[in-house]
């Protein structure tokens, strides 16, 4: 399973990587998104991967099998609707660049010199 | 609990949703808030200083939660210090948007600017990592809506490389958190550092990759080069109070980098020299490329923009040396440079305002409105940036040369600099203010604004702070000799946070039987045995 979330991580991350790359507004915020998904799936995994166990200790009953560490959940949680808040702020802002521009190219071209 | 170290954060995040949700439509009475909202945030965070200044740091446990279970605030002398730099800088830049008319060209100015303050307040005196972030992403979404205020093509397009970038670096953060946190099972700076402290040689090359990780993120935020490339079209872009409030926002990164690698990483410790080997570099192409720039940029806000990525390099050479002395001179050009690079854009979008048409490209165009004013204020700041005698940069620079004494390659790199930085400051200078004499045309029209007496008096306001910067550089110095002692003595701020944890640990684990330390053995995965104990006794 380690090997299954770890290789989930690193293609998501490289998908990611390559689609902030490119130089339309639409790619970029797909990998934004991308690279926020893989940073979550990271995250959760940082308190160790444990399959169906409470994120809460039990004193009472006898014989605890274990717990997983509930730190990591809500550290993802945290950014979980950060990075959603955050999507939401930069498709309102490509399509603000959009309309004022009327194309979707990110990088500032010739325009740059100026101000 | 002194309970006025959380008032620099909750102050401006009860104006903001006021300003917006009750004032919405009411520009009069939002100034006036936001206004007092910033008097009476430099009223506070200059009260936090003193009671900084008299000792240890203080602690504020958030909802009364134990250390390093719960959130705190933690108030020493470096935050108590960045506090104020922030709230008089946020005065400044509000009074200048009221004089200027920037603040009715958009909406919702006055609110993003309490956002912001909240946001950098919060990073200065959260002692808590993750914690960092969130005051990180409060501080970043605000100036992404101040970024674009009043909108444009151009200023639209900026924007969204900035937040893309920003965004990238957001994620790298959780990506350093995350690692950090997987090697050390904590995230409260204090308890970091204490588990550091006592890792195994052996097993520290995970740590090493979050600690490298956060620098990056970190470095991002401070514009060092190489990832400085955000910097120049954002602030250009920015309306011209924006960016003057930005000089703050490098800061932040800087803060960040002192904070984190002399209490979590301290130099010498678990990860031996890693941080001054990776920042020293860094920092001398910042000043080179910083000062290069000054001299080769087109127009008068790109020149600004540079000579902050050159004072950023120029003050992390001091950081870098992670030495009290050479730290003290580095906050000393810290504070100054801060000022220096916000007055500068503040005059820069004076004679923006002026000019018309060539905007701040340096091309000669006829001589603008207030012409001689606007000119030597310039000239003030100018001389401030480049580190020039009188004023305070040169004093600045002369502490760090002293402060890295024998290092001949910092030295001649900060001696040729300010050479360039001077020439490029003059060159585009008498371009832009002298020039327009010899063109012959008319005056350009004085632009409407609602006062413009307010918006010079902020701008001189920040150059009049300049100046007593350096007539009181003894006082000033030796406080910050004081700041970096503190700084470089972190015992004091780990005792002040963990103040009875490991009684209530020794308390906890005698109160049970054995398997809840086998399950406080399996909570710490991978964390070597000696931190166990050390936070178990």
């Amino acid at each position: 399973m380690e090997a299954l979330v770890a290789s989930a991580i690193g293609v998501m991350t490289a998908a990611g990587i390559y689609l902030i790359l490119r130089l339309r507004t639409f790619p970029v915020v797909l990998g934004m998104a991308m690279l926020s998904y893989a940073v979550n799936v990271f995250l959760f995994a940082t308190g160790r991967l444990a399959v169906n166990m409470p994120p809460i200790l039990d004193h009472l009953g006898e014989a605890t099998p274990g717990y997983t560490d509930p730190i990591p959940q809500a550290l993802v949680l945290t950014a979980i609707v950060i990075s959603f808040g955050m999507t939401a702020v930069v498709v309102m802002l490509s399509l603000g660049a959009f309309i004022e521009a009327g194309n979707d190219r990110i990088d500032l071209g010739d325009e740059e010199s100026e101000s | 609990m002194n309970h006025w170290i959380i008032a620099p954060v909750v102050l401006p995040a009860f104006l903001a949703p006021l300003i917006v949700l009750w004032m919405r439509y009411d520009l009069r009475t939002q100034r006036i808030f936001s206004v007092a909202g910033m008097v009476a945030l430099l009223a506070v965070t200059i009260k936090l200083m003193v009671d900084a200044s008299s000792g240890a740091p203080e602690v504020y446990r958030l909802g009364n939660w134990e250390a390093p279970f719960g959130i705190v605030l933690v108030l020493d002398r470096l935050s108590a210090l960045m506090l104020v730099l922030n709230a008089a800088l946020g005065l400044a830049v509000v009074l200048y948007a009221l004089g200027s008319g920037w603040d009715r060209r958009g909406w919702h100015f006055h609110s993003l600017m309490q956002f912001q303050m909240m946001g950098i307040n919060g990073a200065f005196l959260t002692g808590d990592a993750f914690n960092l972030f969130v005051f990180f992403e409060v501080l970043l979404i605000a100036s992404y809506g101040l970024m674009i205020h009043s909108g444009g093509e151009a200023r639209l397009k900026a924007g969204v490389q900035y937040v893309v970038y920003n965004l990238a670096g957001s994620t790298l953060f959780l990506f350093a958190l995350g690692t950090i946190y997987s090697v050390t099972g904590s995230l409260s700076m204090a308890d970091l550092a204490q588990k550091v402290a006592v890792m195994p040689a052996a097993e520290t090359g995970l740590i090493r990759v979050g600690a490298i990780l956060l620098m990056l993120v970190f470095a991002v935020k401070a514009a060092l080069v190489p990832l400085q490339f955000w910097l120049p079209a954002t602030y250009v872009n920015a309306p011209g109070p924006v960016a003057a409030l930005f000089a703050i926002m490098t800061k932040v990164g800087v803060y960040a980098i002192v904070r984190v690698y002399t209490l979590v990483f301290p130099e010498g410790g678990t990860i031996g020299g890693l941080a001054s080997e990776v920042l020293m570099p860094a920092a001398l192409l910042s000043l080179v490329i910083g000062m290069v720039g000054v001299l080769g940029a087109r127009d008068l806000g790109r020149l600004v923009a540079y000579s902050v990525i050159g004072s950023v390099g120029t003050m992390m050479l001091a950081f870098a040396q992670f030495d009290q002395a050479a730290t003290g001179a580095g906050l000393y050009y810290m504070v100054h440079s801060t000022f220096a690079a916000a007055a500068l854009f503040l005059v820069a979008d004076l004679a923006k305002e002026r000019r018309g048409a060539p905007g701040l490209a340096l091309i000669p165009a006829p001589p603008i409105a207030a012409n001689g004013l606007i000119a030597s204020m310039f000239f003030a700041g100018a001389i401030a940036m480049a580190g020039v005698p009188p004023l305070a940069g040169f004093l600045g620079k002369l502490m760090i040369l002293d402060g890295t004494r024998g290092q001949w390659l910092i030295w001649v790199t900060i001696l040729v600099t300010s050479l360039i930085a001077i020439v490029g400051f003059s060159r585009a200078g008498s371009i832009v203010f002298w020039k327009a004499y010899a063109t012959g045309g008319d005056r350009a029209p004085v632009p409407e604004a609602p006062s413009q007496g307010l918006a010079f008096t902020a701008a001189g306001g920040l150059l009049a702070v300049l100046a007593a910067l350096t007539v009181f550089a003894g006082p000033a110095s030796h406080w910050l000799q004081g700041t970096a002692a503190q700084i470089h003595h972190p015992q004091a701020y780990i005792d002040a946070v963990m103040e009875g944890a490991a009684e209530r640990a020794a308390n906890a684990t005698s109160g049970h039987d054995d398997h809840d330390a086998d399950e406080a053995a399996h909570e710490g995965g991978d964390a070597p045995p000696a931190a166990q104990s050390e936070t178990g006794h």
